[in-house]
């Protein structure tokens, strides 16, 4: 943290300084991203005015829940929100909730809200997030077709999914949020059906094997899992009472699905509008350089909405995640701070489905090797990913010591090689042991430097 | 209501009032305790909430679950034999007085 109070000091040239000499911060969007970069801020001893613009009138949410436990009643509001209503007036940030960012004015150096009010900035920080990509088909907009995104709308979908009746609910899209969704459904006793275009489930994420296994397991939970299948058309209902409701999903081919409720998870869109308006470089992503500064250094993008220079594969991408929303957010509080330097966190990602957990390190999209390790049939494996003969990523089934030993190798370079996890016997455990210098020893109790603090 | 003292690496520490039902992770979140990060909720999946528990600690703490144990084997600072997952330490009175110290990294 050395060098932080310094970067506060740091001449914002034109720009609105306020108090202290720091820069006025403005983030738009208050999910993780937004929310992390506050925090973080404040949390590195930022002295200067923040103000966080929230869209949703709710206090800042988790959204990963949202697919699972949410709907599933094992996560309640409270458990939802990342931080406690009281944390941000303690930490003096001002939120501000139920207004949305209308334009910004980079000659002047303001944001313009819905509401008519000004939040003039020194930085500004984009973390508009992405939203659900809407299924082209006819009948996309009868009742009863969602998507999931908002708590409002999760709220909604948890009114139709526990109001005590059996539904027919078809899921189109097999990605991590439509196999969760899925998998949540037909754990609240549904009738689930689930319709992938690609060939397998997870095809852009996931190896072949853990494909295969995540299929199996919905598919022995009594999941209709459908691939190579595209949704034609929605139909509403022929009866009177309910001419506007969803009740049929056709296929290509010909077959027609009965729906209640259909749930589509196709991906998302990153919400580009606002730096597309206020002249910034956009495609597929608010475009970043490694510190994650827009075209204009003055503004950076985090989390879903930003298109990033990756170490990790060579070229700009575009990840939806709680962990590089988190370190985007982190990074950028730092590079405030005057602490500058590129982004380089090792992506991971996970999803749970039933008792499931995928645990993913890495990012395995171009690998040319992939080896399989531990026992499939028992549900517990990994899967090395390695390009070139180099470990690229690793995809853990139910595998969390791997998961984490493998970000680590991941983060600090391993030579761990495909014939080393083929070797019969393979444990990433005793291999990281092995390879690793003995553990650096803090002396824990050994200090005793009297700071209480009552936040 | 429990006291729980978070020591960070620098020698500093914050001691806090968390209430119940909290976890020490949520603990350490509500108060923007930096050194914690949980970025998966509390869910023992990603081990970014790692601590150590106090060597001297004589507090009642819960039973490793077998998901913390090998989670713990992939924390990003070494594993030791008082190494938890805070978002597995309910808060209670109980352990009024706990102190744990946080590791130099957690991602």
């Amino acid at each position: 943290m050395a060098g932080a109070r310094e970067g506060t000091a740091r001449s914002t040239a034109g720009r609105t300084a306020g108090e202290h000499g720091a820069p006025d911060v403005v983030v738009v969007g208050a999910g993780q991203g937004g929310v992390e970069t506050v925090a973080a801020l404040r949390a590195r001893g930022f002295p200067g005015r923040i103000t966080l613009v929230a869209e949703e009138t709710a206090l800042p949410y988790q959204r990963p829940p949202l697919s699972k436990g949410y709907l599933l009643g094992t996560v309640d509001r409270a458990g939802l929100e990342l931080r406690p209503d009281d944390f941000f007036s303690a930490l003096d940030i001002d939120l501000v909730r139920g207004d949305r960012a209308a334009g910004i004015d980079r000659d002047r150096g303001a944001v313009e809200l819905d509401s008519g009010r000004e939040l003039p900035y020194g930085r500004l920080v984009l973390a508009t997030g992405s939203r659900p990509r809407r299924l082209p088909v006819a009948g996309a907009d009868l009742e009863g077709v969602r998507t999931l995104r908002s708590l409002a709308g999760a709220d909604e979908l948890r009114g139709r999914l526990t109001d005590g009746r059996e539904l027919d609910v078809v899921v189109v899209g097999a990605g991590f949020l439509g196999l969760e969704l899925a998998a949540t459904a037909r754990t609240l006793g549904h009738r689930v059906t689930v319709v992938e275009a690609s060939a397998r489930v997870m095809s852009r994420v996931v190896t072949e094997a853990v494909s295969e296994h995540v299929a199996a397991e919905h598919r022995g939970q009594g999941v209709r899992v459908l691939t190579r299948r595209e949704v034609v058309a929605l139909h509403g209902g022929t009866g009177p009472e309910d001419p506007g409701h969803v009740r049929v999903v056709e296929l290509d081919g010909g077959e027609r699905l009965a729906a209640d409720l259909v749930v589509v998870g196709i991906g998302a869109l990153p919400n580009v509008e606002l730096a597309t308006a206020a002249g910034l470089l956009v495609g597929d992503g608010v475009i970043v350089d490694p510190r994650l500064r827009t075209s204009d250094p003055d503004v950076y993008a985090v989390g879903d909405c930003a298109r990033f220079p990756s170490p990790w594969t060579g070229r700009h991408v575009r990840l939806e995640s709680v962990q590089n929303a988190s370190d985007q957010a982190r990074r950028v509080a730092a590079d405030i701070l005057g602490e500058t330097g590129p982004y380089t966190a090792l992506p991971w990602f996970w999803s749970e489905q039933y008792g499931l957990r995928l645990q993913m390190a890495g990012l395995t999209a171009g690998h040319d090797e992939a080896v399989v390790a531990g026992d499939p049939d028992a549900g517990r494996f990994s899967v090395f990913c390695f390009r070139a003969g180099r470990l690229t990523g690793v995809e853990s089934v139910n595998r969390p010591a791997d998961h984490g030993i493998s970000r680590r190798l991941l983060a600090s370079g391993t030579d761990l090689t495909p014939r080393d996890v083929a070797r019969p016997g393979f444990d990433l455990r005793a291999h990281a042991q092995q390879r690793s210098a003995p553990p650096a020893q803090q002396a824990p109790a050994a200090q005793h430097a009297e700071r209480p603090v009552h936040a | 209501m429990a006291k729980i003292t978070y020591k960070h690496p620098n020698g500093t520490e914050t001691i806090v009032d968390v209430a119940a039902p909290n976890t020490v992770m949520r603990g350490a979140k509500t108060n923007n305790i930096d050194g914690i990060e949980a970025q998966c909720g509390g869910s023992a999946q990603c081990g970014t909430c790692h601590v150590y528990v106090d060597e001297a600690n004589t507090l009642p703490l819960p039973e490793m679950h077998e998901s913390e144990d090998e989670v713990l084997y992939g924390t990003a600072c070494p594993r030791r034999d008082n190494s938890r997952l805070s978002c597995q330490l309910p808060v209670s009175e109980e352990i009024d007085g706990l102190v744990v110290h946080l590791p130099e990294a957690q991602s």
